[in-house]
């Protein structure tokens, strides 16, 4: 995105938030071209709006010139001063008329600049649950593909396709920095295309109200040069590496053996489980439940002990561990990266 | 009669806000204590824990754990054997006839440490509450349980009547017990 | 419709003032007692009430958004959990649209059509009584239930999956479908009132081109309810019947529609934005021309506003849908048609300034809270044309962007109209004036408080915060405009407090206003404040759009009723010409046990659908009691 006119609402903004640091879920802080393509639009109509509701504001305040302390008779009727008014209505009327079919003209245009289709887009499947994120970066070679969750990587200027299937109730996909938000409807197909021209981490959050923990559904979309994509690629397409210590090999024991598995993927290893995010890289992700803990041994530990308190109502039950049990999972567990 | 009706409306509205309770974390004292199951030797009937009354039994009669109890049934392949209720490689669920007891706590048992003749155990795969949530929920599918807290259908392809329309076997007189 | 025969002795021009007021009084008034006040079906009692319940739920309403803003003041707060948070945002919603907005604007109608078009009582008057009962116990089981744990947390627009069977479990999902079909009911048999009312018993002479512009509002609210109501009804109902008895109109698997959901319930939820918006531009009218001291600018371009508005209202239902992946080219269009309606906005806009500035304004509360309404409408205009485009509306749809704009809209277009409304007329419905001096205090703190707490959250949607989240990372930098937020809603509440206070206050204690203390030109301000029994002793006779102004003297009566029986006027639907002579029913209390019966029902087909069955029979039995003939002149008619 080169030179943007105003930036009045983004300038607003930051001194609303008493300048703090770089939002990273910002439709005023785009990342890409559709996002900026919007602010642009956002600008416009926020200028346009602006000065029109300025002007009749002033109109308003002007009509008090004349107001009177108490109730008076009722004016006159005379025909004759009304022409004035008459025409300044009129005046503004057809003002209103112009700029409402500009605006609408302009949304028109915009609109079918956000619809690009691109051959060589990079195709992602994603299945938004209750309440977590699960992206299958698609192949033709079925070998290739693999699937994460509540984190993507994309390759900095190419497009990415995103198809959109929600499997239970609707969700909305959101990543403000990129673009728009687009639904994930049970039944039906949608689909979005995304760039990010540059490099950084946007935030992404769920944006239809879907339940109990609508709140805490986010994802991350990391926007990475191409070599560097390639590399995160290749290193989640392997499986899940041998625990190196004694202790995360306990981990994974009890992994396999309790409940964990019949939820929870873990390539190479017997689990298998599709109810939850695949874990095979989850310690290769920033954030773990959707965007609710920054990824640390001790977040792994404290989620898998006691889930219900920190996320409630969330589908991932309570399995009792002893602690000898949870540090030897949490070992594990931050060992998968 | 002023006062009967009111203890009356009070009672509905307890029972009512059992029953629309969301209860979504239990102590884990109470968690171990729910897997205390004095089950006969045979391994059917028998006395509930303690603790599932003191809870005021919600895996039977709370909506919200009913409901997690019917995800269950789906996402742990439950239709595999039993089907929706109607049986297939396992025996079906609706007749109004068990095998093992229509009390919760056989139920229970049976998910938990399975039985013969192919029943799985589930006990590594779910659990302790996640087992009462099915329990609760699969001894709705039979005859002898209200069904006005569970929910009556999925959001899928449906194989028979709404769950909410009596099982085809209610008129089958329930076995003696 | 009958002409009783002509009985010379009984006719209303044979006697005097006083004896007329008697006889008049001894027909029309209810009586003392619990019982008469549970049977009566004066319209300006059922309208009090009616205003004062729907104030009720207002201030409930607004307590569970303070309960909101404390949840939200700081990130990952725990002032209440997830599942009650939800329960609190979706009442606050459903409260608000289904038990305050609507109703109150019909309760204000209800109260003042008949007085405005001149006629003694409101047309269907025991189907008035019977909304008023329906409305109460939908409230009572919308909040009872939130009160026993039970609300419904599925969002006031209720999507389909998350309130169908498989994703709601429980009963809350079907006491939000029913409370809809509780206040649909209700709001459905006001306008069909309303719009008898307006079109049959205006007084004589009062053609359409004389009908005060509150009325002609109304009048096209009317049609609206008629028209969106409907398609609620249909959609709660396939709602409750996919959740009970395991339908499928929603489910995608068995050929149902997710999306099907969404367009009946925004063909009504659209309609509905101007079913509670334009009732208050026909306030802002009234408003206007009294405190301008001059007829108003543009009669027939304010009519034709509103009746383009009603008519635009309905083609517009999409825009809440421009992210649902429906075709672009159809977006576009519902883009066009939703700016459009900015067009006939604009010209009422400009009428009233045009008003303004021609008259003499006088800086009554009532006209301050016009002042208000100007400044955040108009903004809220702005955000609406902004909403309206397709892809603006990607980036800010279902954020606190357009939590901004709609309060904008319903607050600063409809309820600031209200308070103003509530302040002009509470000497009409009380016979006391309420403080100006607190007025003040109310406009400036609910005006600067209201300002503040929703202009930042324009700022927040776009900075990326979504809408209905229980709480939010501390990590997102929204929390010290939350702070801000809910600090400025405590100044927005103290506001309503004070209003509420001067309101009760001045019940008892506020100074005797005299009929008609700010000189106003409509027929409401032709009889005593407050209003007799039976409204007008003689039906006015009207030869302008405002009779008080140009018939300062004395008004024209029309004389010929018979005093001895309930009787209103007919006249014609353009020009209000005489027709007949109608007998109005008396009280009843057949609505209060046809209300009982018909609410049993409804909660109890919650549980069974038997309940369809066996309590249609008390229904069928209530609604005999009702129509039964009685043998009195009234009924005989």
């Amino acid at each position: 995105m080169t030179a943007r006119p105003l930036r009045l609402p983004a300038l607003a903004a930051v001194l609303a938030c008493g300048g703090c640091g770089t939002p990273w879920q910002s439709a005023l802080h785009p990342g890409g071209a559709q996002a900026g393509g919007l602010l642009d639009l956002i600008t416009i109509f926020t200028a346009v709006c602006g000065i029109v509701w300025l002007l009749v504001m002033i109109v308003t305040l002007l009509t008090l010139r004349r107001r009177r302390a108490g109730i008076e008779a009722p004016l006159p009727r005379d025909e004759g001063t009304e022409r004035r008014p008459r025409r300044a209505v009129q005046a503004a009327v057809a003002t209103t008329v112009v700029i409402i079919a500009g605006l609408t003209l302009l949304s028109f245009f915009v609109t079918r600049g956000l619809t690009a289709d691109d051959p060589q887009a990079l195709v992602v499947r994603v299945r938004a649950y209750q309440w977590w994120w699960e992206f299958t970066y698609q192949d033709p070679r079925p070998d290739q593909a693999f699937t994460v969750a509540n984190e993507i990587h994309v390759p900095v200027g190419r497009p990415v396709r995103f198809l959109l299937e929600a499997p239970d109730v609707i969700h909305s996909f959101w990543v403000p920095s990129l673009a728009g938000k687009q639904d994930l409807i049970p039944g039906r197909s949608n689909e979005i295309t995304l760039v990010a021209d540059q490099p950084g981490v946007y935030r992404g959050q769920c944006a239809q109200f879907c339940g109990l923990q609508h709140a805490h559904m986010a994802f991350l979309v990391i926007a990475e040069p191409p070599d560097r994509f390639a590399a995160w690629q290749v290193a989640q397409r392997q499986p899940a590496p041998e625990p190196a210590t004694d202790e995360a090999s306990v981990g994974r024991r009890i992994f396999l053996a309790r409940q964990c598995a019949a939820c929870h993927t873990i390539q190479g290893t017997t689990a298998s489980g599709t109810l939850g995010p695949d874990l095979t890289h989850v310690a290769s992700r920033r954030y773990i439940a959707a965007g609710l803990l920054p990824t640390t041994r001790g977040s792994l530990a404290a989620w898998t002990a006691d889930p219900q308190t920190l996320k409630p109502g969330n589908n991932m039950p309570m399995v009792p561990l002893g602690s000898d049990e949870l540090s030897a999972v949490s070992a594990y567990l931050t060992s998968l990266r | 009669m002023t006062r009967r009706l009111l203890i009356l409306a009070g009672l509905l509205a307890l029972a009512a806000c059992k029953r629309e309770q969301r209860e979504v974390r239990l102590d884990p004292p109470a968690l171990d204590a729910l897997d205390q199951v004095a089950l006969m030797p045979n391994g059917i009937g028998g006395a509930p824990p303690d603790v599932l009354p003191a809870l005021g039994r919600p895996y039977e009669t709370n909506a919200y754990q009913l409901s997690q109890g019917k995800r269950l049934y789906g996402w742990f392949n439950c239709t595999g054997c039993h089907a929706n209720g109607g049986g297939n490689v396992g025996p079906a669920l609706m007749e109004g006839w068990w095998r093992y007891g229509p009390d919760v706590q056989s139920i229970f048992a049976s998910i938990r440490d399975g039985r013969p003749h192919g029943m799985p155990a589930f006990k590594d795969k779910l659990t302790t509450e996640q087992i009462w949530q099915l329990a609760g929920y699969v001894q709705t599918i039979g005859t002898y349980a209200a069904k006005t807290a569970a929910p009556t259908r999925n959001d899928e392809m449906q194989s028979r009547p709404s769950e909410s329309r009596g099982p085809a076997g209610a008129d089958i007189a329930p076995p003696s017990r | 419709m009958s002409v009783a025969p002509e009985e010379p002795e009984v006719l209303d021009r044979r006697l005097d003032a006083a004896a007329l007021d008697r006889r008049l009084d001894a027909v029309w008034q209810t009586p003392r007692g619990l019982w008469a006040a549970l049977a009566t079906v004066d319209h300006k009692i059922i309208g009090r009430r009616y205003i004062a319940t729907a104030f009720v739920f207002l201030a409930l309403g607004g307590l569970l958004a303070v309960a909101m803003r404390l949840q939200l003041a700081r990130p990952e707060a725990r002032v209440m959990s997830a599942d009650r948070y939800n329960q609190v945002f979706t009442m606050h919603g459903a409260n608000m649209m289904f038990l305050f907005a609507v109703p109150v604007m019909e309760a204000m109608a209800v109260y003042l059509v008949p007085l405005m078009v001149g006629t003694r009582n409101i047309a269907f008057p025991r189907l008035n009584a019977f909304s008023y009962w329906m409305y109460v116990a939908g409230g009572i089981v919308l909040w009872g239930a939130f009160v026993f744990d039970m609300g419904p947390d599925i969002g006031w627009f209720a999507y389909v999956p998350l309130s169908g069977p498989q994703y709601a479990p429980g009963k809350r999902a079907d006491i939000w479908a029913q409370m809809i079909t509780f206040t649909e009911v209700s709001a459905l048999a006001v306008a069909v009132e309303l719009v008898v009312t307006i079109f049959k018993q205006r007084a004589p002479g009062m053609s359409l081109d004389r009908i005060p512009l509150f009325v002609w509002s109304m009048l096209v609210t009317s049609f609206l309810i008629i028209i969106a109501m409907p398609a609620i009804m249909v959609a709660s109902t396939s709602l409750i019947l996919d959740r009970l008895i395991g339908t499928h109109f929603f489910n995608p698997a068995e050929g149902g529609d997710v999306l099907l959901w969404q367009h009946l319930f925004w063909f009504f939820g659209h309609p509905e934005v101007y079913i509670i918006f334009l009732p208050a531009v026909g306030m802002v009218s009234t408003l206007v021309v009294t405190f301008s001291r001059r007829p108003v600018f543009g009669y027939l371009g304010l009519v034709l506003a509103v009746i383009s508005t009603g008519i635009l209202a309905f083609g517009l239902w999409v825009h809440h849908m421009f992210v649902t992946g429906l075709p672009r080219l159809g977006e576009s269009f519902f883009t066009g048609s939703s700016m459009a309606i900015a067009i006939p906005s604009g010209v009422q806009i400009f009428c009233w300034l045009a008003t303004l500035w021609s008259g003499r304004p006088v800086l009554k509360v009532p006209l301050l809270f016009v002042y208000a309404f100007l400044f955040t409408f108009v903004m809220g205009g702005m955000t609406g044309v902004m909403v309206a485009s397709v892809p603006f509306d990607t980036q800010v749809h279902d954020t606190y962007f357009v939590v901004a704009h709609f309060h904008y809209v319903l607050v600063g277009g409809a309820v600031f109209p209200l308070m103003g409304a509530v302040y002009y007329w509470f000497p009409k419905i009380t016979g006391r004036l309420m403080s100006e001096r607190v007025g003040r205090w109310v406009a400036g703190l609910v005006f600067v408080g209201f300002n503040l707490t929703f202009f930042p959250m324009h700022l927040l949607g776009l900075a990326g915060m979504p809408r209905r989240v229980y709480t939010y990372p501390a990590e997102m930098q929204w929390g010290s405009v939350n702070l801000f937020i809910s600090l400025s809603a405590l100044v927005l509440a103290s506001g309503f407090l004070l209003f509420f206070w001067d309101a009760f206050r001045s019940l008892r204690h506020g100074i005797p206003a005299g009929d008609n203390p700010w000189d106003a030109p409509t027929l409401e301000w032709a009889t005593s404040s407050p209003p007799p029994s039976y409204n007008f002793a003689r039906l006015p006779v009207v030869s302008s759009a405002y009779p008080l102004w140009d018939e300062r003297d004395a008004l024209s009566v029309a004389t010929g009723l018979r005093p001895d029986r309930r009787e209103v006027l007919v006249s014609s639907v353009a020009d209000a010409r005489p027709e007949a002579r109608e007998s109005s029913p008396r009280n009843s209390i057949w609505p209060l046990w046809t209300a009982i019966a018909t609410s049993i029902m409804l909660v109890w087909s919650i549980f069974t659908p038997w309940a369809v069955v066996w309590g249609s029979i008390p229904i069928a039995t209530a609604l005999i009691g009702w129509f039964w003939p009685k043998g009195v002149p009234e009924d005989d008619a």
